[in-house]
C-alpha cells in the first residue's frame, strides 16, 4: 500500500486556538493516499477550518463511506469519532447518528463514485432531509480506490488514461443540490485552500446540509491531457462566480478593507458569512440564479466556484421532525419509559 | 363437534366495502362477553374491489390457531361463492343476501342457506351509494348477532364509544344492527345451535396485533429512533410506534417530541440510520418484511462486525420476491440468522403471539445493547396483523435497560489508550465509547479489516483475532436469549419442535393427539442461537417432528447445523401455502406418519 508522508502543513510557533488546540491536534493519522492525491489537500483545509473554527474535536463525528476520498475521514481530528461504513450509504448514517445526537459536528465525507453513482439515492435523501452537516464531495472523475474507471461525474469527451473517452452525460452534484432544495451549495477547487477553507468553516456552521463539491484530481488515473478533472484543466477553466468570507461569531466584525460591495448572511449561531461581488448580480440568495449561472458555466466549458447558494432560513431535520432540543441520546430511561400506570391505562382500549 | 362457545364463522366480502369495521365490532362483542375468541384477516394485496376474507373462532378452550373448517360463512362476494360455499363444515350455514336470486353456486346438499336482503334493506333505509355500502357490513353484523346470540347490550355500547363523537353515524349504526337483528330474528330461529354464552374468560385478556404490541415495546424499551420504509406486513408498526409516541413520548411543556421517526427513501438507508444512531448511542430499530430484508443485507454485516446494536423487526411475509405480501410465512429464518456476506450470524428472537412480541421487543434492545450487535426480531403477518386475543400486559416499575459496557465520559478521562475491540473482561465482549463522550474514547469505525484497537488492518492473525471474539460472543449469546420453551411429559411418544407463529396450532394439535392417544412433547424454540437444552430435547427423542411454515425445512435445517443433529432424524411438518397454520396440519402429519412407520404409541 503507497504510504506517504502528510502535505507539509505550517505551525507558526504553533498558535493555539480559543480551546487552546494546536493545528497538530486537528491532524489525524498519516494518510496513505497518492502523493499529490487532491483528496489530501482537502483534508489539509479541513485541519486548518477546524483549527480555526475552535471546533471541539471531541464534539465532530467523521463520517464517510468507501473510496480514496471516504479513507480521509481516517486523516484529520484523531479526537473525534470516525465512521467509514459502506460504499455510498454515508448520508443515511449520518442522518441515523443525527437523529440521535443533534449536537455533534457532522463531517461527511464522500466521493464522486460514492455520492453520485452507488449512493447518489443516499445524497438526494439527505438534502431532501436536511441533516445538519457538512457533506464534502471530493471529486475526481473517477473511481480512484477501484483504479479509474469513470464516474457518473465525469464529462462528455474526458477521456481515461487509456485515452478512451466519456460518452455519458454528468451528474453535477451542485445543480443537482440546487434543484433539490438543498440549502448550502458550494464548489471549491483542492487547489485553491484560500477559497477553500472560508466555504468549509462556513459549511461547518450551517444550520442545514451543507453541500460542498470539490474538484480534487486524482493523480494516478485522471490527471492527464484529456482529463476535465486534471489540475491543468480546472485552474485553467475555474471561475470565481461567488467569494466568500466566513467570520464567525467569537471575532468581532470589521468593516471590511476594501471599496468591492459586500453583502454579508448571518449563520443561526450568528457568525456571518461575507460576500464579495466577483460577478455583476450574482446573488447567492437567490436560487434560480444560481442554477442559471452555474449551467452557463458550464456550457462555456468553465468550472464554476464558490460558495454558490445559501438559504440559512431552511427547515433542518430536527426542525421538521419538532424534537426536543436535548439530543435523543441524553434522555434517560426514566423519561423514556411511560411505566405501568400508563401501559393499564392504555391497556383498557384494547378490551 | 361445534357447540356453544365453539365454533368458527367467516366473512366473505370484497376489500374496500367498509366490512373491517363490522368484522371488529363482532369480536371485540364476543370478546367482552367473556368468551376467548380471535380473527384473522385474509385480505388480498390490493385497496379495492378483490376477495377479502375475516374468520372468527370462538373457542370456550381458548385455542387461539386458525379453524381449518368454518360453520357458517356470511358470503357477500359472487366471485368466491364456489370457495365460500365449500369450506362450511357439513350441518353448518351460508348466509347470503337475497336482495338477489340465490345463485346456483351457492346451494349445496347438507347445509343450510339463510338469506337475508342486506342490499335491498339498506337501499330502503339509507341514503347514498357510500352509505349503503358501508351499513350493509353493520346489517350482517345485526344478523350474526341474533343467530349466534351476541348480546346486544354490548353491541349497542361499543357502538356507543366507537362513534361518540359522531352522532349522526351512531343512528345509522344502530339502525343498520337492528335491521339485520331484526330480521334474523322473525324469519329464522334464532340463535343457532352452535352459538354463544357469556363466560368469564377473557377478564385478564386484551385484544391486540403483534405490530402493536411490538411496537409499544419499542417505547417501554427506550427506543428513540425508527427508521423505516413502507411495505406490508410491517407498516403498521412504525404506524403504532409514532402513535406511542405522540401520546407518551410528547414533551408537555413544549409539545416537542422525545424521539425521531424517519420514514426513508429505501430500505438500505433505514438499515443506515438505524445503525448511526446505534452507533451514537440511542436504542434504533427498522420494521421491514422480506424485501427489506435482503436490501439490509450489507448493512447488517456493517452493523455485526462493527459491532453496533441495531433492533431489526422482519414481519414475515410469504415468498421469494414480491412473492404474496399479505400472506404469512417462515421463511426468512436463513436470512436473518445468517444475514449478509462473509461469516456472520446474528441473534434473532421468534415470539409467538402479541404478548411476547411486547416483552421481546425490550428483550431484542436490551441483547442488542449488551450485546452491541443486531438483533432480529422474526414475527409474522399472522402475528403482526391479526387481532390475537392474549394476556393483558404489565410492566415492573423496577426494570431498568440494560446499555451493556459502554463507557462514560469518566470511565474514559482515565483511561491511558481505549482499544475498542478489545477483550478486557474475557466474555468476548468489547466496551464501546459513543462519539461526543470524550476525546480519549474517540476510535475510528471501519467495516474493512481492523484489529482489537480498531485499526486497519490485512494481517491475518489480526484479522482472526478479532471474528474469533465475535464467535465467543455468539456463543455467549446463546445462553443469555430467551431459552425455548420445553414441554415433556414422561413416556411420551415423540417429540414436536417448532417456533414463532405455529405456537396456537401445535399447542391444540397436541391436545388433539393426545386424545388420539399419542403423546408428545414439545419444544418451542424461541430463540437463535440455540443452546444445549436444544440438542438435548433432540437427543432425548426418537421422533422428532419439527413445524414450521416454510418449504426448505429452514428450523430443521438450522437445527441441524447448529447441534448436530443428523438433519434427516427430524421429520420437517411444512406449511408454506401463506395461511396462519391450523393444528390439522400438525395433526394429521403425526398422524400419517404413524400409519406408515413404527413409533412406539403409549396407552
Ligand atoms: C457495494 C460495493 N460495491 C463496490 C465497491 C468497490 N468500490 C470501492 S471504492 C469504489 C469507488 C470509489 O469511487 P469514489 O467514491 O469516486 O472515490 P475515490 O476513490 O475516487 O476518491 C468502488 C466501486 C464497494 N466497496 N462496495
Ligand atoms: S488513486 Fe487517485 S484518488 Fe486514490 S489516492 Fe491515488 S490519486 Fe488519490
Ligand atoms: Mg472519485
Amino acid at each position: 500500500m503507497t504510504s506517504i508522508a502528510k502535505p507539509a502543513v505550517r505551525h507558526p510557533g504553533l498558535k493555539r486556538n480559543a480551546l487552546g488546540f494546536t493545528m497538530r491536534d486537528y491532524e489525524g493519522a498519516m494518510s496513505t493516499l497518492c502523493a499529490g492525491c487532491g483528496h489530501d489537500s482537502v483534508t489539509a483545509a479541513l485541519v486548518q477550518a477546524c483549527f480555526e473554527l475552535a471546533l471541539p474535536p471531541h464534539r465532530a463525528a467523521k463520517m464517510s463511506g468507501i473510496g480514496c476520498s471516504s479513507k480521509t475521514t481516517a486523516y484529520f481530528m484523531r479526537q473525534s469519532h470516525g465512521f467509514n461504513s459502506v460504499h455510498g450509504r454515508m448520508p443515511s448514517v449520518t442522518s441515523g447518528a443525527s437523529a440521535a445526537n443533534r449536537d455533534l459536528t457532522y463531517i461527511g465525507i464522500s466521493g464522486d463514485g460514492d455520492s453520485l453513482s452507488i449512493g447518489l439515492g443516499q445524497l438526494c435523501h439527505a438534502i431532501r432531509r436536511n441533516v445538519r452537516m457538512l457533506y464534502v464531495i471530493d471529486n475526481n472523475g473517477v473511481y480512484g480506490l477501484t483504479k479509474g474507471q469513470f464516474s457518473a461525474s465525469a464529462d462528455i469527451g474526458s477521456t481515461s488514461k487509456k485515452g478512451e473517452a466519456n460518452v455519458q452525460p454528468p451528474i453535477d452534484p451542485v445543480l443537482l443540490a440546487l434543484t433539490l432544495g438543498a440549502t448550502f451549495v458550494a464548489r471549491g477547487f483542492s487547489g485553491d485552500k484560500a477559497q477553500l477553507i472560508p466555504i468549509l468553516k462556513a459549511g461547518l456552521s450551517h444550520n442545514g446540509l451543507a453541500l460542498v463539491d470539490i474538484i480534487s484530481p486524482c493523480v494516478t488515473f485522471n490527471d492527464h491531457d484529456g482529463s476535465t478533472k486534471s489540475y491543468k484543466f480546472t485552474r485553467e477553466h475555474e471561475v470565481e462566480i461567488s467569494a466568500a468570507d466566513f467570520v464567525p461569531l467569537r471575532r468581532e466584525i470589521t468593516v471590511p478593507d476594501t471599496t468591492e460591495a459586500i453583502s454579508t448572511i448571518t449563520m443561526h449561531d450568528g457568525s456571518v458569512v461575507r460576500f464579495r461581488k466577483t460577478h455583476d448580480s450574482y446573488d447567492p440568495t437567490d436560487r434560480a440564479a444560481a442554477y442559471a449561472h452555474v449551467r452557463a458555466c458550464q456550457q462555456r466549458n468553465e468550472v464554476a466556484t464558490g460558495l454558490l447558494f445559501l438559504d440559512e432560513g431552511g427547515l433542518d431535520m430536527h426542525a421538521v421532525a419538532k424534537t426536543v432540543p436535548t439530543p435523543l441520546v441524553d434522555l434517560t430511561y426514566k423519561q423514556l419509559c411511560p411505566g405501568n400506570s400508563a401501559l393499564q391505562a392504555l391497556m383498557e382500549k384494547y378490551r | 363437534m361445534s357447540g356453544i362457545n365453539d365454533f368458527a364463522f367467516k366473512m366473505a366480502t370484497v376489500n374496500g366495502t367498509g366490512s373491517a369495521s363490522a368484522n371488529s365490532l363482532l369480536m371485540q362483542a364476543i370478546f367482552r362477553m367473556g368468551i376467548p375468541v380471535t380473527g384473522k384477516n385474509i385480505f388480498p394485496s390490493n385497496i379495492q374491489g378483490l376477495p377479502t376474507f375475516y374468520e372468527i373462532r370462538v373457542s370456550k378452550d381458548g385455542y387461539t390457531a386458525r379453524p381449518q373448517q368454518v360453520d357458517l360463512v356470511v358470503a357477500l362476494n359472487p366471485s368466491t361463492y364456489a370457495k365460500d360455499v365449500a369450506s362450511v363444515t357439513p350441518g353448518g350455514y351460508l348466509l347470503y343476501d337475497s336482495s338477489w336470486p340465490l345463485e346456483p353456486e351457492l346451494v349445496r346438499e347438507g347445509i343450510t342457506i339463510l338469506g337475508i336482503p342486506f342490499g335491498k334493506m339498506c337501499v330502503d333505509t339509507f341514503q347514498g351509494d357510500r352509505n349503503r355500502t358501508l351499513l350493509r357490513n353493520i346489517v350482517y353484523a345485526g344478523a350474526l348477532a341474533a343467530l349466534l346470540k351476541i348480546d346486544m347490550d354490548i353491541v349497542g355500547q361499543l357502538l356507543v364509544e366507537k362513534f361518540s363523537k359522531k352522532k349522526a353515524l351512531l343512528d345509522f349504526n344502530n339502525t343498520a344492527i337492528r335491521l339485520g337483528y331484526d330480521y334474523a330474528k322473525t324469519n329464522y330461529t334464532c340463535p343457532l345451535s352452535f352459538h354463544l354464552e357469556r363466560m368469564d374468560e377473557t377478564s385478564g385478556s386484551i385484544i391486540i396485533d403483534g405490530n402493536a404490541a411490538a411496537a409499544l415495546g419499542a417505547v417501554y424499551a427506550g427506543a428513540t429512533v425508527g427508521a423505516w420504509y413502507p411495505i406490508t406486513p410491517s407498516t403498521s408498526l412504525m404506524e403504532a410506534f409514532g402513535a406511542f409516541c405522540r401520546k407518551f413520548r410528547t414533551d408537555a411543556d413544549t409539545g416537542l417530541a422525545k424521539y425521531c421517526i424517519i420514514q426513508a427513501e429505501d430500505e438500505l438507508s433505514a438499515a443506515g440510520i438505524t445503525i448511526g444512531a446505534g452507533w451514537a448511542g440511542a436504542r434504533a430499530f427498522t420494521n421491514t418484511s422480506g424485501p427489506g430484508i435482503s436490501l439490509m443485507q450489507e448493512f447488517i454485516g456493517l452493523a455485526y462486525y462493527t459491532e453496533i446494536p441495531a433492533v431489526f423487526y422482519d414481519i414475515q411475509r410469504t415468498g421469494p420476491s414480491t412473492g404474496m405480501p399479505t400472506r404469512t410465512q417462515q421463511a426468512d429464518l436463513f436470512s436473518l440468522a445468517y444475514a449478509s456476506h462473509g461469516d456472520t450470524k446474528h441473534i434473532v428472537l421468534f415470539p409467538c403471539n402479541p404478548e411476547e412480541c411486547f416483552y421481546m421487543s425490550v428483550t431484542a434492545f436490551d441483547l442488542a445493547d449488551r450485546f452491541q450487535t443486531p438483533v432480529f426480531v422474526a414475527s409474522d403477518l399472522d402475528i403482526g396483523m391479526n387481532d390475537w386475543m392474549c394476556k393483558r400486559l404489565q410492566w415492573d416499575d423496577d426494570h431498568t435497560w440494560n446499555r451493556g459496557k459502554c463507557l462514560s465520559a469518566n470511565d474514559l478521562e482515565s483511561i491511558k489508550k481505549f482499544s475498542r475491540y478489545l477483550d478486557a473482561d474475557g466474555d468476548g465482549i468489547a466496551a464501546r465509547s459513543l462519539p461526543g463522550v470524550h476525546g480519549n474514547g474517540a476510535y475510528f469505525v471501519r467495516g474493512s479489516g481492523h484489529d482489537k484497537h480498531a485499526m486497519y488492518t490485512e494481517d491475518s492473525d489480526a484479522y482472526q483475532e478479532v471474528v474469533d471474539r465475535l464467535a465467543r460472543k455468539h456463543r455467549l449469546a446463546a445462553t443469555v436469549v430467551p431459552a425455548p420453551e420445553i414441554h415433556t411429559t414422561p413416556g411420551a411418544d415423540i417429540g414436536i419442535v417448532s417456533l414463532g407463529g405455529c405456537h396456537a396450532a401445535v399447542v391444540e394439535a397436541i391436545d388433539r393427539l393426545r386424545d388420539a392417544g399419542i403423546i408428545a412433547d414439545y419444544m418451542r424454540i424461541k430463540a437463535f442461537p440455540f443452546d444445549a437444552p436444544v440438542r438435548a430435547f433432540l437427543d432425548s427423542h426418537a421422533v422428532t417432528f419439527v413445524v414450521e411454515q416454510n418449504r426448505d425445512a429452514q428450523l430443521r435445517a438450522m437445527l441441524a447445523i447448529e447441534t448436530g443433529k443428523p438433519r434427516d432424524e427430524m421429520i420437517p411438518v411444512l406449511d408454506y401455502g401463506g395461511m396462519p397454520l391450523t393444528a390439522a396440519v400438525v395433526v394429521n402429519a403425526v398422524t400419517s406418519h404413524r400409519n406408515t412407520s413404527t413409533f412406539a404409541v403409549s396407552s
